[in-house]
């Protein structure tokens, strides 16, 4: 289940050297500047931005495809932008 | 002044009008719900406060609001000028004071439960209900506990129950690192949930990017909170539960409970304690274990 072998990504941002709010901000404007469709991998610390920013990805309207646990403290969140209809 | 001789304060102080220090002012207290108030409402107090009081108004430590430096003799004008913004005077004194609310799964991404239905339905059931010593109702949405409600006589917390759904589960992992409580673990695309670590925070659910929970939603109460000139911090005595009917049924044996077992002044810990706190734990079990039966058998 954990194979993501098959997801291509498209741009990654690095959120391990800012705190929250600042985490999700920075992992929002990565997004605005990407195409519909296209996937983000998102580098995070755990702890809060772990539980935190996976939960206002959904939010926003992107689609969570996969939260790798890279065991060293980090995670990458794979986000598939989701356009707005309006 | 004979006049004054004739102020029955007590009356006044029922009505939500607080006798300030100084003479014959009084600040009238607003009957809020769950901290929420219309612009309309908003304009009526404005308009009051421009006119018979000094310009502001005051918010209290308990979502109301009060309108201070309102001369005694225009009581009755007051009352009739805030009545056509739907204004109404709030209470003090031993009797049901206002509920207190966060905003609740209105508006609220972390909320459970709609607390603003709960704390109207509260409001209208119990507020300004004479009892022997004050009796407040808090009402909040989640575990985040926005509005303290361990500080309250009755508490009111938002939680849910989640079951997971196999068929849409994506095994990302999110709902791992969302849980604060460690309770959920992911092996092999299978999800376990320890249910004696859940908190019923709905965090999981909520931060789930399939929806791959279900969410039953309910409440955790707690009892006999005093953050006053005694501290006690409300504690719960029975487990959570998803039924309105048993959260009112809980409510009701507390009120009837305090109005027989209460002196003049007390709060509810205070009769709890001379009661005995077991026995009261026992009696509120009891309703407890009767409602939720009952239901049971109902669902079949």
């Amino acid at each position: 289940m954990a194979d993501t072998s098959d997801i291509k990504i498209d741009e990654t941002v690095d959120i391990t050297d800012v705190v929250c709010p600042v985490t999700f901000v920075k992992t929002k404007v990565a997004l605005e500047e990407m195409d519909d469709g296209q996937v983000l991998s998102v580098h995070m610390n755990d702890g809060e931005p772990v539980q935190n920013v996976p939960r206002s990805v959904k939010e926003e309207g992107h689609q969570i495809l996969k939260l790798i646990d890279n065991n060293d403290g980090t995670y990458d969140l794979l986000v598939r932008k989701v356009e707005d209809d309006e | 002044m004979a006049a004054e001789t004739q102020i029955d304060f007590a009356t006044l102080k029922k009505g939500g009008w607080m006798r300030q220090k100084q003479k014959n002012k009084f600040a009238l207290r607003i009957h809020v719900v769950g901290g929420t108030l219309t612009a309309e409402q908003l304009t009526g107090i404005q308009k009051v406060a421009d006119k018979y009081g000094r310009g502001y108004v005051h918010l209290t430590a308990r979502q109301s609001l009060e309108i201070p430096w309102l001369d005694i003799k225009d009581v009755e004008n007051i009352k009739k000028d805030l009545a056509e913004y739907g204004v109404s005077p709030s209470v003090c004194g031993p009797r049901v004071r206002t509920t207190t609310a966060c905003q609740g799964s209105c508006t609220c991404p972390s909320a459970c439960i709609d607390t603003q239905d709960i704390a109207q339905k509260i409001d209208k059931r119990y507020f300004a209900r004479e009892l022997p010593g004050k009796f407040k109702f808090g009402c909040t949405g989640c575990q985040n506990n926005c509005l303290k409600t361990e500080e309250n006589d009755i508490g009111i917390k938002g939680g849910e129950r989640v079951e997971w759904i196999a068929d849409k589960c994506i095994s990302c992992g999110v709902c791992v690192k969302a849980c604060r409580s460690n309770a959920i673990t992911l092996k092999d695309g299978k999800i376990t949930i320890d249910r004696d670590l859940c908190n019923y925070c709905g965090r999981c659910a909520k931060a789930c990017p399939v929806d791959a929970y279900e969410e039953h939603p309910g409440f955790l109460m707690s009892w006999g909170g005093l953050y006053g000139n005694h501290f006690h911090k409300g504690k719960p005595i029975v487990p959570f539960f998803e039924s309105e009917d048993t959260l009112f049924k809980l409510c009701d044996a507390t009120i009837d409970f305090f109005k027989n077992n209460a002196k003049a002044g007390d709060r509810l810990q205070f009769a709890i304690d001379r009661y005995g706190q077991d026995k009261f734990d026992d009696m509120i079990k009891k309703v407890y274990n009767e409602s939720e039966n009952k239901k049971e058998e109902a669902d079949g």
